[in-house]
């Protein structure tokens, strides 16, 4: 919203100016653009408008003479006279604005939105200066709790409707509505069924009044006290921008910020109430080292002296490769480099995997030919091979939701078991576990040669293959994630490729779940893979000239290191902020792992269960409390900003991997994070033209990674009006750089004349060519080679056995969720769900407690009847038991293609 | 002039059992729809054109002119307004409980006219009595070969929901119902688009027409549309149906000839009103509707005809008239209005969710004695804000027309009656008697 003209096809004329707009746009919009701003409360950009508050009338011209229309509403129309303060359009805001103020209780200095509020600003630049109300005010009780998260003051409402329309048309779960009417009408929940919506926190976020709360925010500050930054969300794979809020040093708020590209201005609920973890009262903030069995605190220097003395045991004694590292993806793009530089090119490992053999296999994410967020949503099909978005990656999730439900997307979803978007799917053809490469095949054969797929009905694969039919592989994008950790990674592999070779031209969009996976593959953190999207053995030359020497061969991923420790021949291993124990889909195996390892290191920012059973802990500064680059699941690079200290003398990665460096001898040779960055882009090839000004030049949508196959970044993006993202002040409105410690909310209110100033700072330019380094030529990235995924076996079937799946829940019990006081409680308790026709076949009912048992262990769990789940397959959610208790990866070997388990009922 | 034309859709009201298919059958029923199934839609649709009949919901917007605006599409919908709830408002309850085959066979013959398979009668919940023979007459109608497959043997097939209303006034507005009737809350949509005939029920093109306009039908058809021009005059042709209340000796419904008959026709012919209730003097009366303004003595001459009582400042509008006597009080009558408007504005828009409630709380203020000067201004200052400029016909800042109807009887007790206002600012307190309540 930076220019006044664009390649507009009509004239209109806004308070005397000509302006030219493109068919469609709203008055208020290019009124906007044009620098005249409308005041308003019901219109939300990312949302359809309804005209409702009618606090944006202005006289429009018309054959039969001018009117007063909502300018939300009414589009632009050639020729069109548009005057905004006009005696009729000035009297009329000014009615509307006293109407919205008679029942309001005006409580201001007690309210959470005082100092931020649209009503206060309007009041004061579009409202009459007085009330004439003399009667007595409409009273209520308050506050009404909605749902978990969200507290209601009904008599603060303005009724715009915003946060019913977001529930039912953005986030399509309409659990709030409006009860009443007239003067009378309130928000409100469906008896029994409490807003418990993921995404509450976004009507918080645009209510333009204080009548929504949320339980994590109330009452924690007030908005003159707030610093902020711009930064990214790291709790998931998406990435999305967000503004991190602190008072007195403390985070207590994060608000969404509209990234065109990525979130449009949502959050989730997990990402924007997460800040709680970030003061967690058990936050590690000091290194601690196992003297007589126990840990207890020690110095920097101790602490580090005993990881090079153990490091360097284990290279005397067996050599590199009995060292192992394991996790990373929860760092940011530069710790991640910093760390795969020490593993190869110091200690000579290539032990290294960020992944917890729950994710997709390295080479096959850094291959495949990537979609953006926007192409997916762009594209005319999507075939969704993942699990529930709705629960790994909610704000992606909308975004599908959004393009299935409003804009025509078709949508095929193939996950294992019908996700929270089957909804909005038009097929539906769950892949039976461990063969979903078979499901793919078909898809894409030619009509006389349909395979039968075993476990999908035929009546649902030709659904699925109408959609698709007549369509080119360009227009279609393929979301492709771990369906389940029962189910192993080379089969989704294998599937991928299926359809690569059937619609030549596809492209895929990686359903990558944990926050920097992304970064963490691409800056190297997986076995035969180095930083830019190369392999170790395809890009040694290169690599050599850069780094120095490098590991002779691949190294083991984690289940191997991890059996490789279980042997006695790992010496040492470094935990990266991994939890090997709760996360690795095999407990049995991870247990035996870290108690028999000699050296064990954890890095980390709470005490997760391994990192209780390490010989030295050190503590990490985390997400707002250091600075950095991450990388979402679209491989878009966004700048992480610094807002609070970190706990004690908590350190961010980089700097612990520079110090560790030093103990064995080696300078690393980074001494601040964008000189790490700058190595980034001269070395890893996929990151050439990514230039330290691109990245970290000012916040924004960041650059898509390579530079070269997306084009270049949009460096000024488009920032809403204030009111579409009350809360935010207008530093970021304008576009202008925000970073670490800068700017501070000042007055809180948005003033008018800053709003139609100049929409946003001019684009800086991009240097397409940066400094070509010395040595030989650069290698490029990896190629997507639709012949190296075989499909694995599928398990040998079994008349009695089910397959089981499992499911992530947004709310779970891993750390950062269960340090979060307000999301802690929300997780679901571990459960069975099975057919109701194959529980009668067992003799169980709904509710009943089970046996499940498989290879590896067993679990005794109540049971949920559920007609979604396919038959012959039994759900169970991964992560829901209590950290000290077995979950369901207890049931788990990693080994399997699809993971058999049996259900026998339980005495009593 | 009262004149003696033979009534048209109340001709039927004098027997018991008018309600019954029988009766209907026996005094003509369904001949109209007979004798439609053998002409064309498009013949049927002239005769409803020639007939020039207008909306009685009470836009008064001609009948064969909206059927016209519908926008090409395989599916279109008929709906059938019966919502009516405007205070003092009950001709078409009366047609619901005593003529429901009427109505029935009007729906039946315009959704052939219009090509709809699909027909509903948006029924007011209200209407016990209304909703059971209405039903009834539906079900009877199936039953007779009139509703269904192959009515009568053509091969025009059509189904008839009848649809209770859940009890707010608001659904009475045409978009507001369409809204009810998908099943969503009723509140009015925003225009454009601007008719149901282009975007209604469902997204298709609908014809929203009142109880009334649909039981004129049947006679249209039988008896031809020049017949049904030849009564009235001008653009107001036919009869209409009148709901007389208020001070008036014989309050009641009374079917008379449009612009022909006149307000004092109506009030005072002893056939009609029989005149102001004890011999009182008139102060004023309301000519259609509470939404309308107010008609005072000097507009008693003027017949009931749209256009000359839109050029005088008001509206025939539901064809309901209250009158009131010299000991009346306009300020106690405004408030009432107002606060029927403020309990049932659907609460979508500011400025009458708002505005309604706050002229509700000033006129009760101001009859309980402890209004100020200023607040004729004030009152009259928030009315210019729903509807700006206090024009007729109103504009409005609102997104439905309940919002400019709060205005109407304010501005016409102020302007008429400022002096009165006036005296309860001074007397702290009302100066008229208390109501005089009617036992029957
Ligand atoms: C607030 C409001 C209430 C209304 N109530 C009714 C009603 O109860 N019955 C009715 O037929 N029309 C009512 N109308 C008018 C309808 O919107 C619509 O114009 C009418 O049903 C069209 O039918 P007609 O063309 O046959 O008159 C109402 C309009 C408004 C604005
Ligand atoms: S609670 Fe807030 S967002 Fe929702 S209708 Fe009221 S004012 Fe609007
Ligand atoms: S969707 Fe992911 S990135 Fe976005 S707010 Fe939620 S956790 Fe954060
Ligand atoms: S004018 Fe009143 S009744 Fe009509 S839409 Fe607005 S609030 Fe609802
Ligand atoms: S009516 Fe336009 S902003 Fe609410």
């Amino acid at each position: 919203m930076s220019e006044t003209t664009g390649t507009g096809e009509l004239t209109v004329t806004i308070n005397g100016k000509q302006v030219v707009a493109e068919p469609g746009e709203l008055i208020i919009d290019v009124a906007e653009r044009s620098g005249v701003y409308i005041p308003r409360f019901c219109y939300h950009p990312r949302m359809k408008p309804v005209g409702m508050c009618r606090m944006c009338l202005v006289e429009v011209s018309s054959p039969r003479g001018p009117s007063l229309q909502p300018a939300c509403f009414v589009p632009v129309a050639d020729g069109q006279e548009v005057n905004t303060d006009v005696d009729g359009a000035r009297k009329a805001q000014e009615g509307v604005l006293e109407f919205l103020l008679l029942n309001h209780p005006l409580d201001c200095p007690v309210c959470d939105k005082g100092g931020e509020c649209p009503l206060q600003d309007q009041a004061m630049s579009h409202g009459p200066g007085e009330s004439r109300f003399i009667e007595e005010k409409r009273h209520w009780a308050k506050p009404i709790v909605l749902g978990p998260l969200t507290l209601l003051d009904r008599e603060r409402c303005i009724q715009c409707a915003r946060c019913t329309r977001f529930a039912e048309e953005i986030a399509g779960e309409p659990l709030i509505d409006f009860f009443s009417r007239g003067d009378a009408i309130e928000v409100a929940t469906f008896p029994d069924r409490p807003f418990s919506s993921y995404f509450s926190g976004n009507t918080v976020q645009i209510c333009p009044v204080g009548a929504l709360t949320s339980a994590p925010y109330r009452f924690k500050s007030r908005p003159w006290d707030l610093e902020q930054v711009e930064t990214t969300c790291t709790f998931c794979g998406v990435g999305c921008r967000i503004v991190a809020q602190s008072s007195a040093g403390k985070a207590v708020r994060f608000l969404g910020v509209d990234s065109d590209p990525v979130n449009h201005s949502w959050l989730c609920d997990r990402g924007r109430y997460g800040f709680e973890a970030i003061h967690a009262t058990d936050r590690l903030r000091e290194p601690m080292l196992r003297r007589d069995g126990e840990l207890s605190p020690a110095s920097w220097n101790e602490a580090l002296r005993e990881v090079g003395a153990g490091l360097r045991q284990g290279l005397s004694s067996q050599g590199p490769t009995s060292i192992g590292i394991i996790g990373g993806a929860r760092l940011p793009n530069e710790d991640q480099y910093a760390w795969s530089k020490l593993a190869r090119a110091v200690i000579g490992t290539d032990n290294v995997d960020a992944q917890l053999g729950d994710g997709l296999p390295a080479e096959f994410v850094a291959s495949l030919p990537q979609a953006t967020i926007d192409d997916a949503c762009a594209a005319k099909a999507v075939i969704l091979l993942a699990g529930d978005l709705h629960e790994e990656l909610p704000v992606l999730h909308l975004r599908l939701r959004a393009a299935a439900a409003h804009h025509g997307l078709l949508l095929v979803d193939c996950s294992p078991v019908p996700t929270a978007l089957s909804e909005v799917a038009v097929a539906l053809a769950p892949a039976r576990p461990g063969e979903a490469a078979a499901l793919m095949a078909a898809l894409v054969a030619s009509d006389d040669e349909v395979p039968e797929v075993p476990g999908v009905s035929a009546a649902a694969v030709s659904a699925a293959r109408t959609v698709l039919s007549g369509l080119t592989g360009e227009e279609i994008v393929v979301v492709v994630g771990r369906t389940s950790v029962a189910e192993r990674p080379d089969s989704l592999a294998a599937a991928a490729a299926a359809l690569a070779k059937g619609l030549p031209g596809v492209r895929f969009l990686p359903a990558l779940r944990r926050a920097n996976v992304r970064g963490a593959i691409d800056m190297g953190l997986a076995p035969g893979m180095l930083p830019g999207r190369v392999s170790l053995d395809g890009a040694r030359e290169w690599f050599e000239s850069q780094w120095g020497s490098l590991p002779s061969g691949r190294g083991l991923d984690t289940r191997a290191m991890l059996e490789a420790a279980s042997a006695g021949t790992l010496r040492a291993l470094v935990l990266l902020g991994a939890d090997p124990l709760a996360d690795f889909p095999d407990r049995e195996l991870a247990t035996r792992a870290l108690e028999r390892i000699p050296f064990l290191v954890a890095l980390d920012t709470l005490p997760s269960a391994s990192a209780q059973l390490a010989d030295v802990v050190l503590p990490a500064a985390g997400f707002g409390e250091r600075g950095g680059t991450t990388t979402n699941l679209e491989g878009r690079v966004t700048r992480l900003a610094q807002k609070v200290v970190p706990p004690g003398v908590a350190r961010p990665d980089w700097v612990i991997a520079v110090e560790i460096a030093e103990r064995l001898g080696v300078d690393l040779g980074f001494d601040h994070l964008e000189g790490i960055w700058e190595e980034i882009e001269q070395v890893a090839p996929a990151h050439r033209g990514a230039t330290v000004s691109a990245v970290y030049g000012q916040p924004g949508d960041g650059v898509v990674v390579p530079v070269a196959a997306v084009g270049l970044p949009r460096l000024a993006p488009a920032r809403l009006d204030p009111m579409a993202t009350p809360g935010i002040d207008s530093v970021i409105t304008q576009g202008a750089p925000m970073f670490a410690g800068a700017a501070a909310v000042g007055s809180g209110g948005v003033e008018e004349s800053e709003v139609i100033e100049e929409g946003g700072a001019a684009p800086a330019e991009l240097p397409t060519e940066s400094v070509t380094p010395s040595g030989p030529p650069r290698p490029s990235p990896l190629a997507f080679d639709a012949d190296s995924w075989p499909v694995p076996a599928p398990p040998v079937p079994d008349a009695y056995s089910f397959r089981l799946v499992t499911r992530r829940s947004l709310y779970d019990h891993g750390t950062l969720v269960q340090a979060s006081p307000s999301l802690a409680p929300l997780a679901p308790s571990q459960e069975l769900r099975v057919r109701p026709r194959e529980l009668d076949k067992l003799g169980v009912a709904d509710g009943d407690r089970v046996r499940v048992r498989s290879a590896r262990g067993e679990l005794v769990l109540p049971v949920a009847a559920d007609e979604a789940v396919p038959a012959g397959v039994a759900l169970i959610g991964l992560n829901l038991a209590p950290v000290d208790q077995p979950g369901a990866t207890a049931l788990l070997d990693s080994d399997e293609a699809a993971q058999p388990v049996r259900i026998e009922t339980v005495e009593g | 002039m009262l004149t003696d034309r033979a009534p048209i859709v109340s001709a039927r009201l004098g027997h018991e059992d008018s309600h019954t298919l029988e009766r209907y059958l026996a005094t003509g029923g369904y001949e109209g729809l007979r004798k439609a199934l053998s002409m064309t839609p498009e013949q049927v649709h002239e005769e409803v054109n020639a007939a020039s009949l207008l909306g009685r919901g009470g836009a008064g917007f001609p009948a064969g002119r909206k059927w016209s605006m519908l926008r090409k599409a395989s599916t279109t919908y008929l709906v059938v307004n019966g919502d009516e709830s405007e205070p003092a408002t009950f001709k078409d309850h009366l047609l619901i409980e005593r003529d429901p085959h009427q109505i029935v066979e009007g729906t039946i013959i315009t959704a052939y006219a219009i090509g709809a398979a699909q027909a509903f009668i948006f029924c007011r919940g209200e209407f016990a009595l209304g909703l059971e023979r209405l039903t009834q007459a539906v079900n009877d109608a199936y039953a007779h070969g009139a509703l269904g497959p192959s009515i009568l043997g053509s091969d025009f097939s059509l189904d008839l929901v009848v649809h209770p209303g859940a009890g707010a006034y608001i659904c009475g507005e045409e978009t507001a119902l369409l809204e009810s009737l998908e099943g969503k809350r009723g509140f009015p949509r925003i225009k454009p688009p601007y008719f149901p005939a282009a975007i209604g029920l469902y997204g298709e093109p609908t014809v929203v027409n009142n109880v009334e306009t649909m039981s004129n039908i049947p006679w249209i058809v039988r008896n031809g549309g020049a017949a049904f021009a030849a009564l009235g005059q001008g653009s107001s042709t036919g009869t209409r149906l009148f709901a007389l209340s208020g001070h008036v000796e014989r309050p009641g419904w009374y079917e008379t000839e449009m612009s022909k008959t006149t307000f004092r026709d109506l009030i005072y012919d002893p056939k009609l009103g029989g005149g102001v209730r004890r011999g009182r003097a008139l102060k004023a009366f309301i000519p259609g509707g509470v939404s309308a303004p107010w008609f005072f003595p000097e507009h008693l001459d003027m017949g009931l005809d749209q256009d000359a009582v839109g050029k005088a400042g008001s509206m025939l509008g539901s064809g309901s008239v209250v009158v009131m006597d010299e000991t009346t009080c306009a300020v106690r009558a405004a408030w009432r209005i107002s606060r029927f408007f403020h309990r049932e504005s659907c609460g979508q828009c500011t400025p009458c969710r708002e505005g309604a409630g706050w002229i509700d709380k000033i006129l009760r203020r101001i009859e309980d004695g402890l209004g100020r000067e200023e607040d004729l201004d004030l009152l009259l200052d928030a009315c210019d804000n729903i509807a700006p400029g206090l024009t007729w016909p109103p504009r409005q800042t609102t997104i439905c027309v309940l919002g400019p109807s709060i205005p109407s009887s304010i501005v016409s007790g102020i302007h008429q009656f400022r002096d009165e206002f006036l005296l309860h600012v001074k007397e702290g307190g009302c100066p008229m008697p208390p109501d005089e309540v009617r036992h029957v």
